[in-house]
């Protein structure tokens, strides 16, 4: 499918490629240090987690701190529903992620990497628990495999260094951050294991390399998960700068007529199929023009199907995967959930969609971590871009006012 | 000069919202009984409520923090 | 000093001492069971209950200098201080002592709240519900008025209010509407990780 990039080498079908294939394709692993974080920052590499936060910037924060004591976690909990591009390049990949892992350790100066990989992703626990074994001794020292719960806001940054420090995966209040003060109170780098494994790359190939691989000004590639009505979902790596129309080309193309574009997941926003056709997949760049390539995530809804009820439904989802701590979270999003599920049922209380501007307003910025942020930030795109269908729906003569 | 204003800690606030009736110059409860803090710097004839309200809270969660230009702390 | 003044004073403060501290202890459970209403705010409950604590203190401290001090009794600090080392009523008065060393104790840890954290706060806070009994009892075996009828009545009036109150606790619905989702939710994402 691709030849340059992380997805370069064996076909899927060959699993995870080993040590000594990566080695002999790639190979031995460079040196980290403080050169290969000003790499970083002339590549151009964002985070690929959802923020994307500059690559280069995040590990001299991070260095700036250490004292030979900073941990890296490797993040891999995917918790995102929609998001499949981390298990499958843990399980294609493994090495690249874990030289990702080492020469951030080595950069930032840590003496401790944990690989958070989600407990429910088999495969992917598999092949990167095989993949340490295949490591000689000197390299494994420092790496320890955590399976990380299955849950959606596991992956948060404070509630990966949480679950480290205390077993319990829920994020915690900020300040302090991690890369200032983490895993037992050292500074801590909370990186995805895409993000390390384009570093680990960016380290033999140099950062002109990378910004080679984008187009149209991006840099890079990135991976992305397509689905829904495509012919053949799945994880692809494409271009940074690419066009949504190329990335659907590559999954099949789609099946049936598109309506709207999911873009980021559950944690990104809805976009017409209109504005699909201008927008071009830049991570770095697609934030200033008000949107988010978040955790990569491409789904299309067809024209067939009804976008307040899928809407509705991750409406849901994303309140049932509240932690709990904040009130304005749980109680928000589970009162915009259920107006949200009735105006989608097309039986609202009178108040409801009004509601649903009040409270996504009333949330915002509220909680501890960003997740309802997330959560309003889709609710609003979906009000924005089926803005007839839920002003249909509302004046649906239905239920009276509770 | 030093500038205070109020933080929270979210995962902590349990609703008990003493803080809303002894500093309602800057804070109100919103749809489901939490504080909404304003943001920003607290005026100084404003201190001794804002300190009261700190104080108040049965479960820590509020802190008076110095304001920090480059990274505004989120109530 | 007239003996009398010290004995009626050492009596008079123990009493007015349970009347304080029953008023306490109903205070911090309204505050813990949330109790508002249009003409009572929260912060009245919980300010109340700082207050009327630190008034406890300061009668209880008078009760017990003036029991030292009257040469009557012939208690010496020690008595007052270590519990059932006393001659006079052993064991009723080493509960006295009991409860105002746990009472001591629950005063400063809530006075250094900010910086002990609210867990060691609540923990050693809980201790209320064991002081008050205790101090109860106390009264019951040393008290020289117990048997009286304007005593008993006291006596009643402070049983009944806690005991009002703390079914009123036992039996309402928890006043934090997170804290069954809070719980499950933890105990969805908490595993064993060795480090």
């Amino acid at each position: 499918m691709t030849t340059l990039g992380l997805l370069a080498g064996p076909p899927y079908s060959a699993g995870p490629e080993s040590y000594r294939d990566h080695v002999a394709r790639l190979g031995a692993r460079p040196a980290g240090n403080r050169a290969l974080i000003d790499t970083l920052d002339r590549s151009g590499l964002v985070g690929r987690g959802g923020a994307s936060f500059p690559v280069g910037i995040k590990w001299k924060s991070v260095q700036s701190r250490s004292r030979g004591d900073a941990v890296v976690i490797a993040n891999g909990a995917e918790g995102e529903p929609l998001s499949r591009k981390d298990q499958t390049l843990m399980a294609l990949r493994p090495h690249l992620v874990i030289d990702g892992a080492l020469l951030a350790a080595d950069a930032v100066r840590a003496n401790r990497i944990l690989l958070y990989v989600g407990e429910a992703h088999a495969s992917s626990l598999a092949a990167m628990s095989r993949a340490l074994a295949e490591r000689p001794a000197a390299d494994v020292r420092r790496l320890v495999l955590l399976p990380a719960p299955a849950s959606y806001v596991a992956g948060e940054a404070t509630a990966a260094v949480h679950f480290v420090n205390a077993g319990i995966a829920t994020p915690t209040a900020t300040p302090p951050r991690p890369y200032e003060s983490g895993v037992d109170g050292k500074p801590t780098l909370v990186q995805n294991v895409e993000s390390l494994a384009h570093a680990a790359l960016i380290a033999r190939n140099g950062d002109g390399w990378f910004r080679s691989l984008g187009r149209n000004e991006a840099a890079g590639t990135v991976l992305l998960t397509v689905s829904g009505a495509v012919a053949k979902p799945g994880v692809v790596e494409v271009p940074c700068g690419s066009t949504i129309d190329e990335v659907l080309a590559l999954a099949g193309g789609v099946r049936g007529t598109a309506r709207a574009v999911l873009l980021g997941g559950y944690f990104g926003g809805w976009i017409s199929a209109r504005q699909a056709g201008t927008i071009l997949l830049d991570p770095k760049a697609l934030p200033a023009a008000g949107g988010s390539l978040g955790c990569g995530i491409v789904s299309v809804l067809d024209e067939a199907a009804d976008p307040l009820e899928v809407s509705a439904r991750i409406m849901q989802h994303l309140a049932n995967e509240s932690a709990a701590q904040c009130g304005p979270c749980f109680f928000g999003l589970k009162s915009l959930s259920t107006a949200t599920s009735r105006l989608a049922a097309r039986r609202p209380d009178d108040g409801d969609l009004p509601h649903l501007h009040r409270w996504t307003a009333m949330v915002k910025g509220r909680g501890a971590c960003r997740h309802p942020d997330g959560a309003v930030a889709f609710l609003q795109s979906a009000l924005k871009v089926f803005e007839s269908e839920f002003a249909a729906a509302s004046g649906t003569r239905g239920r009276k006012a509770s | 000069m030093r500038e205070l204003e109020m933080w929270i800690d979210r995962t902590k606030c349990d609703g008990h919202r003493l803080c809303a009736e002894l500093f309602p110059e800057r804070i109100e409860l919103d749809d489901w009984g939490y504080p909404i803090i304003a943001p920003g710097p607290i005026p100084k004839a404003l201190l001794p409520h804002a300190q009261r309200a700190v104080d108040s809270c049965p479960v820590l969660a509020l802190a008076l923090r110095r304001v920090e230009q480059k990274k505004p702390v989120k109530p | 000093m007239n003996n009398t003044i010290l004995w009626y004073t050492t009596r008079g403060a123990g009493t007015v001492s349970l009347v304080l501290l029953s008023t306490v202890v109903v205070l911090g459970v309204l505050s813990s069971l949330r109790f508002e209403s249009s003409s009572w705010p929260r912060f009245l409950t919980t300010g109340l209950h700082r207050n009327v604590a630190l008034t406890t203190l300061v009668f209880l401290a008078l009760h017990i200098v003036t029991a030292v001090v009257d040469p009557f009794t012939h208690l010496g600090w020690l008595a007052a201080l270590v519990p059932f080392s006393s001659y006079y009523r052993t064991f009723w008065l080493g509960l006295g002592v009991i409860a105002f060393e746990l009472l001591i104790a629950i005063s400063v840890t809530s006075l250094a709240r900010g910086l002990i954290g609210h867990s060691a706060w609540r923990a050693i806070h809980w201790l209320t519900y064991a002081s008050w009994p205790v101090a109860v009892l106390h009264g019951f075996g040393t008290g020289t008025d117990t048997w009286s009828a304007w005593m008993l009545a006291i006596d009643l009036v402070c049983i009944l209010a806690v005991a009002v109150a703390v079914s009123a606790r036992l039996i309402a619905r928890p006043p934090d509407p997170l804290a069954a989702d809070r719980a499950r939710f933890r105990e969805r994402v908490t595993r064993k990780v060795t480090r």
